[in-house]
């Protein structure tokens, strides 16, 4: 090596000045969340435009979830593997005009909860009455989540349920009782499901049922004929869970036509969103899916196409746990929000937001992850995330809960976790040769993410700011304004935790407006229109969707913010069934109820 | 006319083909674009380096290997940490030098270099491999023959069974399944490091017997390190002693060679 001291010096300033650049970086990365402290309900209201204040306990929806015991031959890893089964679903069930929420519990011999809103800020449970509490019995399986819609378009929301084990179909009597229709659905004997998504895939006005298996359907966690269920690979696996369609024939009666579709895949999946991705009027369909990488199926009508390579969200495999859409741009498209793990020197999917690439539609759409740009790629141990505008701003804001398994502080499974992880397949598919957890945490006691959308691309966490302080094991989120005062609250269920319900209070000066449909031509609970809302040279596209995020529903109601002093140009509502309805000229401030035109 | 293929662009070629297989089956890189900047950031890194610094353009295989080792390994979900990682892996071995000797393998280096100051960003390559067996033997095997005609299969092997035997002790000390223990060496992390990364001739101890006590000793501290839980052991494990051999085999030779010059000074001065 030539002796060159002074280039060796500058050699060397630029080496140690390169290893100090990612402190750097983080610091002008997080910039702006320095604030991000409690700071009291009139700071976070000045400053961000809105707070939540949690409220269950003292509206009389006190609810714990309990996590189910599974075969003892798990015992060692008891809390990774019954990690699941919290989650919540918002209908107007008696339609009272004031949204109810259902509750899943995951305990054997556990309740469901539904919360009638009783519209004075009070909530009763009134699952056992209307005979949707009891759900948990040992030998059918316990509850993971709940998808509400008008399968027989009576007018009426009626409730589906997903199981690990015997899934249940409820028709809902006229917000006075639930019947069980399971038998006459012809719904599988078991299915261990993590996530089902009502949407009428071939626009024939009857909805259809998604339902997607985690765990494969011939398991029996209660009574495992072998140790041999754990996926065969932390990236790979497609020993999972069967998808299934059914395809709603009217009468209360379904066939199930996955494979005859084109569906076919047995990824573990998590969570799923559909809607109309390329402007064709049909649904597509979006699968999360734990172990491996996302699937996004093309709906040509007859037939559902695997597209995620091609579209560029089926690249590279994560640990999917979530799946929402938003027109998070203001551009009148969809983004994709899949939750992922990330956990700080250990492993770092990032969660991905995948946006309509410019330039790019139809059949050759492309999507970029844009989590990175945006601000909303590091949460945790992700789950469930929802879209919605949480301050009337007129951007769609995201709430992101995280958290695995809370065990003992100060303790980690994550090494043990991390080694089995990166096992041949013989080893990680064989519970057997899992380590014990002993109690351990894993990703526990995490923060959630409550991501303030700027308007121009990026978002900023408020979480503390705006009272979101809560470290539970976060699994659903649902968004619905509970109280019909134009402002989003937030419902979220937590593994082994308390329901928490978050009122939102929202600085008065941003507007708003609202659309409550009623399809005729189209499904009753218009599940798959859109509304897209024009004022002040913006857009916005948003959908009434029967599922979504992670084993969660939002309200059906659209709920818009406009910010301050709006001039609404017009809204178009696109139905399911391909007709258009213009409302020129609407009025902020309220929810306009718009029956589907004849 | 006999041609002789270039022993240098065997390892290069090695490792192409781990990606490619890799990548084609199961589709384990985080895309074709990280991978190429890491390479691009190594080899252009190199060139430059070795222009200043040797007056010439300097072979390339090395800088090949270390890019394509951090494009492979690397995980995140953002593209500076792979062109930074490159850099400073091929920087490293223009700084941090001994008697003419860089001390750390440039990846082994970058990598632990970017876990320890961005973790919340980098991860390393764990878990992203098929998991399956065919793939990985043939990985094994292939590996293994060309470790074997570059002389430096010992240390490989010294280190594979050094690592069994210290799961085997691992899991009888903490009473975790033995197939939890010997998991991590089936993944490919694993492969790349038995491979490329402790075989280095550049960073390697010059003695065939120290080698293989040295390697040893990666596999001694990589078990201490899994003790306290620390996931990327085997490379933080390197990081440490590899260096520290190299500094003490410098030592020595510089002890012995100060020895001999006193001694020819003593045979040429007897009064002295």
């Amino acid at each position: 090596m030539r002796d060159r001291p002074t280039a060796r010096i500058v050699l060397a300033v630029v080496f140690f000045s390169l290893l100090a650049a990612p402190l750097v970086l983080k610091r002008w990365r997080t910039r702006g969340e320095t604030a991000n402290a409690a700071i009291g309900a009139s700071a976070a209201l000045s400053r961000y435009g809105f707070y939540l204040s949690e409220i269950a306990e003292s509206s009389g929806a006190k609810f714990t979830h309990q996590a189910p015991t599974l075969d003892a031959k798990l015992g060692h890893i008891m809390p990774q593997v019954a990690s699941m089964g919290a989650g919540v679903s918002i209908a107007d069930f008696d339609r009272d005009g004031w949204a109810d929420i259902y509750v899943t519990n995951s305990g054997e011999g556990s309740k469901n909860a539904l919360y009638r809103n009783l519209s004075d800020g009070s909530f009763k449970d009134v699952a056992a009455e209307m005979g949707v509490a009891d759900l948990n019995e040992a030998g059918s399986g316990v509850s993971m989540g709940a998808v509400w819609g008008d399968y027989d378009n009576d007018g009426y929301e009626d409730l589906f349920v997903y199981k690990w084990g015997r899934p249940e179909l409820f028709h809902n009597d006229a917000g006075k009782r639930f019947t069980r229709v399971t038998e006459q659905a012809k719904l599988p004997a078991w299915v261990n499901a993590n996530t089902a998504l009502w949407f009428d895939y071939d626009r024939d006005g009857r909805l259809d049922l998604f339902l997607g298996g985690y765990y494969a359907e011939d398991v029996d966690l209660w009574h495992l004929k072998t140790t041999k269920m754990m996926p065969e690979s932390f990236e790979y696996a497609r020993n999972g869970g069967r998808k299934y369609l059914f395809h709603n024939l009217g009468a209360g009666s379904f066939e199930e036509v996955s494979e005859k579709l084109g569906i076919d895949t047995r990824r573990w999946a998590l969570a799923v969103t559909a809607g109309d991705l390329r402007g064709t009027g049909y649904p597509d369909l979006f699968i999360a899916n734990d172990y491996g990488i996302s699937e996004l199926f093309f709906n040509d009508g007859k037939r559902f196409r695997e597209v995620g390579k091609q579209t560029g969200v089926g690249f590279s495999p994560k640990s999917g746990m979530n799946a929402s859409m938003a027109d998070v741009l203001n551009q009148g498209k969809y983004a994709i929000y899949v939750s992922n793990i990330s956990e700080e020197g250990v492993l770092i999917q990032g969660n991905n937001l995948w946006v309509p690439r410019e330039g790019t539609a139809g059949d050759s759409l492309q999507f970029d992850n844009l989590a990175r740009e945006m601000n909303v790629e590091i949460g945790g141990w992700s789950f469930g995330a929802q879209f919605g505008d949480l301050n009337n701003d007129g951007t769609l804001d995201l709430y992101l809960v995280n958290g695995y398994v809370s065990g003992d502080r100060n303790t980690n499974y994550w090494y043990d976790f991390s080694k089995i992880a990166g096992g041949n397949s013989t080893i990680i598919s064989d519970a057997a040769h899992w380590p014990s957890m002993d109690g351990r945490s894993l990703s526990g006691y995490q923060q959630k993410r409550v991501w303030l959308n700027d308007g121009a691309g990026r978002f900023v966490n408020v979480a503390q700011a705006v009272g979101v302080g809560d470290v539970h094991d976060g699994r659903a989120v649902a968004m619905v304004d509970l109280w019909n005062r134009g402002v989003l609250d937030v419902v979220v269920a937590n593994q082994r935790g308390p329901l928490l319900i978050y009122k939102n209070t929202v600085a008065p000066e941003n507007k708003w407006i609202g659309f409550e449909l009623e399809g005729t031509a189209s499904n009753r609970s218009a599940i798959g229109a859109e509304v897209r809302v024009f004022w002040d040279g913006k857009q916005q596209v948003q959908q009434i969707t029967g599922g979504g995020g992670f084993c969660s529903q939002n309200e059906r109601r659209l709920h818009f913010g406009l910010g301050i002093d709006p001039h609404v140009e017009k809204a178009e509502i696109r139905w399911p069934s391909g007709k258009i309805q213009v409302i020129n000229k609407p009025s902020p401030g309220q929810t306009y109820k718009i029956k589907e035109a004849a | 006319m006999k041609t002789r293929f270039d022993n240098r662009y065997v390892a290069p070629l090695f490792i192409t083909c781990i990606l490619l297989v890799g990548h084609l089956f199961y589709g384990f890189l985080e895309s074709y674009e990280r991978t190429a900047l890491a390479i691009g950031a190594a080899i252009v890194t190199e060139l430059v380096l070795g222009r200043i610094f040797f007056g010439k353009w300097v072979n390339l295989a090395s800088a090949y290997i270390t890019g394509i080792s951090v494009g492979i390994l690397l995980r995140s979900p953002a593209f500076w940490p792979y062109a930074l990682c490159s850099v400073v892996s091929i920087m490293s071995k223009y700084v941090l030098r001994a008697k003419d000797r860089h001390l750390w393998n440039p990846s082994n280096f970058g990598i632990c270099a970017l876990l320890l100051l961005a973790p919340d960003t980098v991860a390393v390559l764990s878990v992203q491999w098929g998991n399956f067996i065919l793939p990985m033997l043939v990985i094994w095997i292939l590996g293994s023959i060309i470790i074997w005609r570059a002389k430096r299969f010992h240390i490989s092997f010294t280190y594979v069974v050094s690592f069994f035997v210290f799961a085997f002790l691992r899991s009888w000390i903490t009473g975790h399944p033995w197939r939890a223990e010997v998991a991590p060496i089936t993944g490919p992390m694993y492969q790349l490091f038995v491979f490329f990364m402790v075989t280095d001739p550049k960073t390697t101890v010059r003695s065939k017997t120290w080698q293989c006590v040295v390697v040893f000793f990666v596999a001694f501290v990589e078990m201490l390190l899994r003790l306290n839980q620390v996931i990327y052991a085997p490379l933080y494990a390197l990081f440490l002693v590899g260096p520290t051999a190299m500094l003490i085999e410098n030592w020595l030779e510089s002890r012995k060679a100060a020895t001999e010059k006193s001694g020819v000074a003593t045979q040429e001065s007897p009064a002295a």
